[in-house]
């Protein structure tokens, strides 16, 4: 990255106090953080989930959102105050001299009118251009942007087009009136790898391009290298440290940003088995019976092993997880068990089939009924498939409780009163509780952060040394894949592309879209992302 | 053939088949009930050949398969019989077409029902879109309480209280709508002010709310604060961002009380006495006029289906994922 010229201050916060609104009571979200951008400038803003660097950022604007409340410190923007700013004072600066990146394109655009209006909406609302020329220059950053057809494409409604490129056109949207600051919060954390690098390449251009100031808020540190001139670290609401890209990567100084840096290096030694636990053979699956979703799909999976499944979204990843679980009988092909098949349909197995594959989902805190106490939620499969009764099962559940690291305090919570980690210990507690041969874990580190990613992940790891449980490991992080797996299955487009040893699967030669999938895999390397373009473009 | 067609001239062809089956549940329910015309015009006194051959005359001896069979195979044709009253035990047959008998009161009735649409929903409208617009503000509270109040007050009761207050007290409105068939427009409105007045009380509140309601669940949206952060007035968040995704469980609602106006005024026909077919159907009920019965049922049914076909194809229309597929 070129260090570029800096210009004026343009933003400065002083002493920023957020208090947010939840569990019937105020907390501190951000405990006095300062904030200064210049003019072209990039700040990087990361750190875990409730590190309050969301907040932080639309503060930036001037904003706080519904059940926050900023209670102390200064927003200068190019001189004027943000805090003591009225509402319309406000509206006229956001949509014309700052704009927002929201996460989900896919959910932060209205579903009910054209993108092309939606993209100079605020540049013709705030009179800085008239209809007609915004829309001639919104097809010219379209095409800056690198999107399909820019002509026509504006045309369309957000539905029908990827994600990928709906991040594009929301880009357009904050470039739109040339802004002289945006924000971007965690623009491509919805988006598949392969998808983001094409993401994040453009956005980079085009602010390079219009030198515009942006904060870029990300829990991605390799993403944010890519992006930032400098970074700035939040924890619980307080900075941790701020340092040039370059500095903070290559010497970091608080022991919480080393931390960050150290999850990426858990790797667990490949190991290779022949006795196979569970067998996929030659599956088709359709939904409806006509969305073909799963072509001649095989996988084997060896017992006390972790196999990963990768690939992007739409790949049939959960697909061939639901297959396996009886959820989707397969339209052809069969699903060999131990050697014998299972039934296809989750009616025709029995209870003995269904207590030996469990499965984790990613979300757990919609997997959890939020009624039932933890004591209930494990007790339920202890119950039901082992046949328990009374105090017996209330002695499983503690040892269970253990097993995964937690004390039998929590026998009597609820899932409201757990962290995300914990939410999924518990779902881990539960599948374990049938005490199966197979668990189907589905993505279920990807909600995480980092530390709490770690923490699940080596749980996971001891598990299945102790209890020899055999892992199908679904996910689309293959930094998780490294961590984990002794076997990996490529997939796209509901085709197995290649199934081998973690060792050669992740060495080259790559089938072209396995290579295409590493080699989109952000590295912590401010130059990673300029190599990559230049070798792709070369290529 | 575009998808959205395909969609509505499915959801016409159920349509058809709804009201087939509606068909049936009428006619068996009125061969339940207790007596019949015969017995009912010719009184306690006649002789039991007297009511035979009466029977005989209006097709009630044939067995009842055959009776629906006739008679929905008329309804298709667009004839609905003729009317049992008039008919006396006398021989003198003074009965008229159920078509002659039913269309005026209809036409009354989809009158009255107009009127009190025109004034209502743009009213909830606009009520439910300013109360979500202000929302928890005083304005909102009190219209979500007055429109609560009008909905929970029995509509015989808003009639007279209108009455009272509007040409009674203050004599500005006559209160009783005999209109007929030959009266000027706007006499015909003026005279039908206090009913639809009070239908308009009675709706308001239910499509009111669920305007306010639509709009609201949406304003927590990823979309709605984008378009804050865009800059976007608060007025154009609503109108613009919230209201073009809310339209199809409104249309819902809205229909929903359309087809009420149409179907289940006849207590407000009976305060105002408006000639309109609610009262028409009571009567032929009391008078065990068969054909008008099944007539009017069916018309009743009908007006839903059309109504929430229409609320349904408007549910299609306003979302683009269906509209415009990928």
């Amino acid at each position: 990255m070129t260090t570029k010229k800096k210009g004026d201050v343009l933003v400065e916060m002083r002493d920023i106090r957020i208090d947010g609104f939840s569990d019937e009571r105020w907390h501190q979200i951000i405990k006095g953080v300062d904030l200064t951008l210049h003019r072209g400038e990039v700040m990087g803003l990361i750190g875990e989930s409730g590190a309050g660097k969301s907040t932080l950022g639309k503060a930036a604007m001037g904003y706080t959102q519904p059940g926050c409340k900023l209670v102390g410190g200064t927003i200068m923007f190019d001189g004027i105050d943000l805090v003591k700013a009225s509402e319309a004072e406000k509206r006229k600066l956001w949509g014309s001299r700052i704009a927002y990146v929201a996460q989900s394109a896919a959910a932060a655009f209205n579903p009910a009118h054209r993108l092309i209006d939606q993209t100079v909406e605020a540049t013709v609302g705030h009179h800085v251009q008239s209809g007609e020329e915004a829309r001639a220059d919104a097809v010219e950053l379209y095409k800056a942007l690198q999107l399909p057809s820019p002509e026509t494409i504006g045309g369309r409604y957000p539905h029908q087009v990827s994600g990928g490129q709906l991040q594009r056109v929301m880009t357009a949207m904050a470039m739109s009136p040339r802004p002289d600051l945006i924000i971007f919060d965690e623009p491509t954390t919805a988006l598949d790898v392969t998808t983001q690098v094409e993401v994040l390449v453009a956005m980079r251009n085009i602010v390079e391009q219009f030198n515009t100031a942006a904060i870029y808020i990300t829990h991605d540190l390799a993403v944010v290298a890519q992006m930032a001139d400098f970074i700035k670290v939040l924890r619980y609401g307080e900075e941790v440290e701020e340092a040039e890209t370059r500095k903070m990567l290559s010497k970091p100084e608080m022991p919480y940003t080393k931390s960050l840096w150290a999850v990426r290096s858990i790797e667990k030694q490949e190991d290779i088995s022949d006795d196979i636990a569970l067998e996929i053979r030659n599956v088709d699956a359709a939904y409806g019976g006509t969305v073909k979703v799963l072509h001649d799909v095989s996988i084997r999976i060896p017992r006390g092993r972790t196999v990963a499944v990768v690939g992007e979204s739409g790949s049939g990843k959960s697909t061939t997880a639901r297959v396996i679980t009886g959820l989707l009988p397969p339209s052809s092909g069969e699903v060999l068990f131990n050697g014998t098949p299972l039934p296809g349909a989750l009616k025709d197995r029995n209870r003995d089939q269904l207590r030996r594959i469990q499965m984790i989902y990613q979300m757990a805190d919609t997997a959890m009924n939020p009624r039932q106490t933890v004591g209930e939620i494990i007790g339920r499969p202890v119950e039901f498939y082992l046949g328990k009764r009374g105090k017996a099962v209330e002695e499983r559940v503690i040892e269970l409780l253990k097993l995964i690291e937690l004390d039998e305090s929590f026998i009597d919570r609820l899932p409201s009163e757990l962290s995300g980690g914990q939410k999924q210990r518990i779902c881990i507690a539960r599948a374990l509780a049938a005490e199966p041969e197979l668990i189907i874990c589905d993505e279920v580190t990807s909600a995480l952060d980092q530390i709490v990613q770690e923490g699940i992940l080596k749980l996971l790891l001891r598990l299945q040394k102790e209890l020899g449980i055999t892992y199908l490991f679904i996910t689309h992080d293959i930094a998780t894949v490294k961590a984990i797996s002794d076997e990996i299955v490529v997939m796209f487009q509901g085709k197995v592309v290649e199934q081998g040893p973690k060792s050669e699967i992740l060495s080259p030669p790559h089938p072209d879209y396995t290579e295409l999938l590493l080699s989109s895999v952000p590295e912590m390397d401010p130059d990673w992302l300029d190599g990559l373009v230049g070798s792709r473009a070369a290529g | 053939m575009h998808p959205v067609l395909a969609t509505v001239l499915q959801r016409l062809g159920l349509g058809v088949v709804t009201l087939f089956f509606v068909s049936l549940i009428i006619f068996s329910s009125i061969e339940m009930l207790p007596g019949d015309f015969g017995e009912a015009v010719l009184g306690q006194a006649a002789t039991e050949e007297t009511v035979a051959a009466f029977r005989r005359e209006l097709g009630l001896d044939k067995p009842a398969w055959l009776r629906y069979v006739d008679w929905i195979a008329s309804v298709a044709q667009g004839d609905f019989g003729t009317s049992f009253s008039g008919r006396a035990s006398s021989g003198v047959d003074r009965s008229r077409e159920v078509i002659d008998l039913v269309a005026p009161r209809l036409w009354n009735t989809l009158f009255l029902a107009a009127y009190a649409a025109v004034i209502s929903v743009p009213l909830a409208l606009f009520l439910g879109i300013t109360a979500a617009l202000y929302r928890n503000s005083f304005y909102d509270r009190f219209v979500n309480a007055a429109t609560l109040t009008t909905i929970s007050t029995p509509e015989f009761f808003v009639a007279y209280i209108l009455i009272l207050l509007l040409a009674s007290l203050n004599p500005w409105f006559p209160s009783l709508a005999n209109v007929t068939a030959d009266m000027p427009l706007w006499e015909r409105i003026y005279r039908t002010s206090l009913p639809a007045l009070t239908l308009t009380l009675v709706i308001v509140a239910h499509m009111m709310r669920m305007t306010r309601a639509a709009i609201i669940s949406l304003l927590a949206s990823p979309y709605i604060e984008m378009a804050k952060l865009k800059g976007v007035s608060a007025s154009q968040v609503i109108l613009k961002h919230a209201l073009p995704n809310a339209w199809a469980p409104i249309a819902t609602v809205i229909a929903f009380n359309l087809a009420y106006l149409v179907v289940g005024v006849v207590v407000v026909e009976v305060v105002f006495v408006y000639p309109g077919i609610g009262q028409l159907m009571v009567d032929a009920v009391t008078t065990r006029d068969i054909p008008v019965v099944q007539a009017c049922a069916l018309i009743f049914a009908a007006t839903y289906i059309i109504l929430n076909l229409i609320a349904d194809i408007i549910g299609i229309v306003t979302n683009p994922r269906l509209l415009h597929p990928r």
